[in-house]
């Protein structure tokens, strides 16, 4: 038991499918990572559009967005997603990605201000410790 | 994070400096009492939903939603989930099934886990229903999923507590926990197109009727969340309800007792946070309570009484 | 029974023998847990008695094997628009491949059209974009339909593609009684795993039954429904969870239809069923058989089929998508063959093999080749072809083979229990089944109890250029956006309305059947979006319960 007299400060992550695809056994095994790693997921289900996940995303005073698509529409989500947060003043929420993403695209992405992208076969611990990186007041 | 003026957002309607002053209610930010203190504190009335996992809620609180959109009404809600797992993290999903009002302005859905609460869930949800009131919402709702001692804690703080039940799957209406009907104002069957319900709202009202006789008898709701029937039903009868409390003085009873409560919480959690702290700073007061907590309990409370200690959150 | 003499012995000398000390595991992909041994002790009561081509068709449905008729090529492909496919599939009937298998665009398979919003970035893309009969047409221009076998691998608005197909065959001149395919047409499967619902089940399962019954009178040659486990299995289940969802959904499809009225023999013959192969060889080879012996045990038995054509499961298999790495992306033409081998040598009537890019993108034409290739070593060089069912017998096979029939049947037991596939689906049962073997898979991985070469071992070339991409023209999404909305001017719109207005009204009615008037809306030019649009305004929208 721990006698710690505050809360930890809970870092929220939005987790969403972003796109028309519906394959979720990789958004769903990172959101059970992250949460066995202490972290609070809200997962907003299928097929969000860009404003829907940063609507989301304020409402719940999450400090990182991780999208999650298959579909091949990498390209125009993300940038959108990137762009909306942009318009809602809300850039300082981070924004990293997983699907299958061509390296040249990943580039490009990161050049627009997406913070990390983890491809097919990336660890989970991988992603658990570049969060922990980003956001090091986090307990667990 | 660069300190945010939250008053002005508030002001301006920023839903970013709404979900920002939750999050310090979550963390126990006393930031969060001058910023009430400055934009008034107007509670809004809180309708509680509980219920089995599969029985809908969600569904239905989706349904009156639109129900109160439609009447020009701003509506919010905060759903606990109160599955923590030891690690301390949660998925928490319940907006999916609220995606019907995504993007409208209107209407606020904000996740919260049971971290850190430690049994004070209804601590955090009173200060949340006060800053949404002070934001602007006309109407709140409180949701949580009927496991463990949520669903007490839903009652302390919600005006009318819906009980949510649904047909199906071998649950009979026998299988209701201890004392939900003794928390619930009003009673939904919901799935009510399935097999069953009638049969399940049946046995509902011989339950019903054998409870010790109230003022407010709570009236069965059939609704079907998934098509919209039975919505006008359920919010005439949360209205009824809101005119019972308000008509026969139990809203104020109420209103007061939950206050008391409140603030008899709040000096169990102070206090609490309090004795932490000493236990770790004094190694004798520690060593007392190695071998006695009743002792070193009464010593820390003297110690507290005499104002030695500040009980009181970090300031 | 007794242990011989000689078991012993070898228990004795394998007590003694050293072991790997590679902390690996050594149960299946899915976790069944292996015997070091097989004996002719482990082979299941009964076995000897099993011919091919006789029920319960253990070992396959055909008393020749192969050597009657070798499986269909069916590659699957399409991309960007309609020409383009069409050429693709010039190339591939042009190479050998013996059926067409098309892949539509994600907007396609959610019912959009090309103009909708949510269809940007996704047009062309992972499919090709069909709006309209003017697209269809185009698809198989200079293709005659009495001449291909065609499957069509789409779900939630199955009705519609197939009323496309059947107006393209109308132009043609060719009868509806001599099309054949198959339409995979599986809402269920959507609900567990791959998520691409639109309508709630109920309504949902009203189409795919109005389809089954209008199929059943007027397109006697087209299988109606393909009942798939690759969806549930790329979605992470394992072997056993695919065999046994993948059946109860079988079954679900044929009480509907039953509660509709329809003769089990009437329909049963053209429902088949499409499996994953993965990369356990032998697992992946039981679960085909045993899905055979299932399949007939309980048409027969449980719901009295008397045709033997209702007892045989036909199936289609394709290798595992999920089995792929991006990572030295060339190794995964390994990984097929041997998947592509346990089909075969599993009795599959059909086979896609995935191309070696497709976990990157959709494949080119080098990559496309080299599946369908793969395919021709196994049936041409092998020789694995010339005998029935070669693995009948083995000690190993016939015994796990036992194993997944008598664990699919628990998993029946408590589908029952939940009040049949759409209360468990509701109840989120199959879908947790599926995320919690998800999660047990990729901790495995993690913790390097199991192996992917490229992945979490054996990464040296890694870092080496990735192979040629296709990529869709840019210009392919105005183009698509602009043929749609040019349809819809050139149209003659009376027609179009009063077809949408017969379609809703159809919807509001239970006991009408949908398909004569989606057929009218198709040839009326109405777009596959106002189709779907006109049926949501009446069946409403399914949002799920996710279950993580």
């Amino acid at each position: 038991m721990a006698t710690r007299a505050a809360p930890p400060r809970p870092v929220r992550i939005v987790l969403a499918k972003v796109g028309l695809d519906g394959h979720d056994r990789g958004v769903k095994v990172v959101a059970r990572a992250l949460r066995d790693a202490g972290y609070e997921v809200i997962y907003t289900g299928l097929r969000q559009t860009p404003a829907m996940v940063v609507d989301a995303a304020l409402q719940e005073d999450a400090q990182a967005i991780g999208l999650s698509l298959h579909s091949g529409a990498h390209m125009t989500l993300i940038p959108a997603v990137l762009e909306e947060l942009r318009r809602r003043q809300a850039t300082d929420i981070l924004v990293f990605a997983g699907g299958i993403i061509p390296d040249e695209d990943i580039a490009e992405l990161k050049r627009m201000g997406v913070a990390e992208i983890f491809t097919p076969g990336a660890p989970l611990q991988g992603i658990v410790e570049w969060l922990r990186e980003r956001f090091p007041e986090v307990e667990s | 994070m660069p300190e945010r003026d939250l008053a002005a957002e508030f002001r301006a309607g920023n839903v970013r400096g709404l979900a920002r002053a939750i999050t310090l209610v979550e963390r126990r930010d006393p930031a969060v009492r001058r910023l009430l203190a400055e934009l008034g504190q107007p509670r809004p009335p809180v309708v509680g939903f509980t219920g089995a996992p599969g029985t809908g809620k969600s569904t239905l609180v989706d349904a009156l939603i639109r129900h109160w959109r439609a009447l020009g009404r701003k509506v919010a809600v905060i759903a606990v989930d109160p599955n923590s797992p030891y690690s301390g993290g949660a998925i928490l999903g319940d907006r999916i099934r609220m995606q019907g009002h995504a993007l409208d302005p209107g209407v606020y859905i904000r996740s919260m886990g049971a971290r850190g609460h430690l049994g004070g869930l209804s601590l955090a949800t009173r200060e949340a229903v006060r800053l949404l009131g002070a934001f602007g919402f006309d109407e709140v709702v409180l949701e949580t999923v009927g496991v463990g001692q949520s669903e007490l804690e839903v009652a302390a703080v919600a005006d009318t507590t819906v009980v949510v039940m649904a047909p199906g799957l071998g649950d009979g209406v026998q299988m209701i926990k201890a004392g939900i009907l003794e928390i619930a104002d009003v009673l939904v069957v919901n799935k009510a197109d399935l097999a069953g319900a009638q049969r399940a709202a049946q046995e509902l009202r011989t339950m019903l009727n054998l409870a010790p006789r109230t003022e407010w008898k709570p009236p069965i709701v059939m609704t079907v969340a998934l098509s919209g029937e039975g919505m006008d039903e359920l919010e005439q009868a949360l209205a009824r309800h809101r005119h019972y409390l308000e008509g026969s003085g139990e809203g104020r009873r109420r209103m007061q007792a939950r206050l008391r409560e409140e603030a008899a919480d709040l000096v169990g959690q102070w206090a609490r946070e309090a004795a932490l702290r000493l236990l770790e700073a004094d190694g004798e007061l520690g060593r007392l309570a190695d071998e006695s907590p009743y002792v070193a309990a009464e010593q820390i409370l003297s110690r507290l009484g005499t104002g030695g200690e500040r009980a009181e959150a970090r300031a | 029974m007794l242990r011989s003499r000689a078991h012993e012995e070898w228990e004795q000398a394998y007590e003694a023998s050293p072991r790997r000390d590679d902390g690996l595991e050594t149960s299946t992909l899915s976790g069944q847990e292996l015997a070091p041994l097989y004996t002719v002790e482990d082979l299941p009561e009964g076995v000897e008695g099993e011919y091919p081509g006789r029920y319960p068709y253990l070992r396959g449905i055909h008393p020749g094997g192969y050597r009657g008729k070798l499986w269909t090529m069916r590659q699957f492909s399409g991309f960007a628009s309609a020409a383009e496919t069409n050429r693709r599939y010039k190339y591939l009937l042009e190479n050998g491949q013996t059926g067409l298998s098309v892949a539509f665009d994600m907007p396609t398979l959610m019912g959009l059209d090309s103009d909708h919003p949510e269809s940007r970035g996704e047009i062309g893309y992972c499919g090709v974009a069909i709006d309209s009969l003017a697209d269809m047409d185009r698809l198989f221009e200079g293709i005659p339909l009495d001449r291909v076998s065609t499957s069509m691998t789409i779900n939630s608005p199955a009705a519609i593609l197939l009323c496309m197909y059947l107006a393209v065959a109308e132009r043609q001149g060719v009868p509806f009684s001599r099309l054949e395919g198959t339409l995979q047409n599986d809402i269920l499967k959507e609900f567990i795993a791959q998520k691409e619902f639109v309508f709630p089940p109920g309504p949902s399962m009203r189409l795919v039954v109005d389809s089954i019954e209008f199929c059943t009178r007027e397109v006697p040659r087209w299988n109606t429904v393909s009942i798939s486990g690759y969806h549930i299995r790329e979605a992470g289940s394992t072997a056993v969870q695919e065999l046994a969802f993948t059946l109860a959904d079988g079954f679900a499809y044929v009480d509907a239809c039953l509660e509709r009225g329809l003769k089990i023999d009437d329909f049963a013959p053209r429902l088949s069923f499409f499996f994953d192969a993965h990369i356990d060889f032998f697992e992946e080879i039981a679960k085909f058989r045993a899905a055979r012996r299932l399949w007939a045990r309980h048409l027969r038995e449980r719901y009295g089929a008397t045709s033997e054509r209702s007892w045989k499961l036909r199936f289609h298999t394709q290798t595992a998508g999920v089995s792929l790495t991006a990572q030295q992306p060339e190794i995964n033409v390994a990984r097929t063959a041997i998947e592509a081998l346990a089909a075969v040598l599993g009795g599959t009537q059909s086979l896609h093999t995935n191309a070696m890019d497709e976990v990157l993108a959709l494949p080119t034409d080098r990559a496309a080749r080299i599946a369908l290739r793969t395919q021709q070593v196994i049936a041409y060089e092998t020789g694995v072809a010339n005998t029935v069912d070669p693995l009948g017998g083995s000690y190993l096979v016939e015994s796990l083979t036992r194993r997944m029939e008598e664990e699919a049947e628990r998993y029946f037991q408590r589908i029952e229990e939940l009040g049949g596939v759409i209360p468990a689906i509701e109840a989120g049962f199959m879908q947790r089944e599926i995320a919690d073997a998800a999660f047990r898979h990729q901790q495995e991985l993690e913790q390097r109890r199991r192996i992917m070469v490229g992945v979490n071992e054996f990464t040296q070339g890694n870092e080496e250029d990735t192979i040629e991409l296709l990529r869709i023209r840019p210009e392919l999404e105005e183009e698509q956006i602009e043929r749609v909305r040019e349809v819809r001017r050139r149209r003659d719109r009376g027609r179009a309305e009063r077809a949408l207005e017969q379609v809703r009204k159809a919807a509001a009615d239970p006991k009408e059947n949908l398909m004569p008037h989606i057929l009218e809306a198709v040839r009326a030019y109405c777009t596959e979006g106002e189709i779907m649009a006109a049926m949501e305004e009446v069946f409403g929208r399914y949002t799920e319960t996710p279950v993580i």
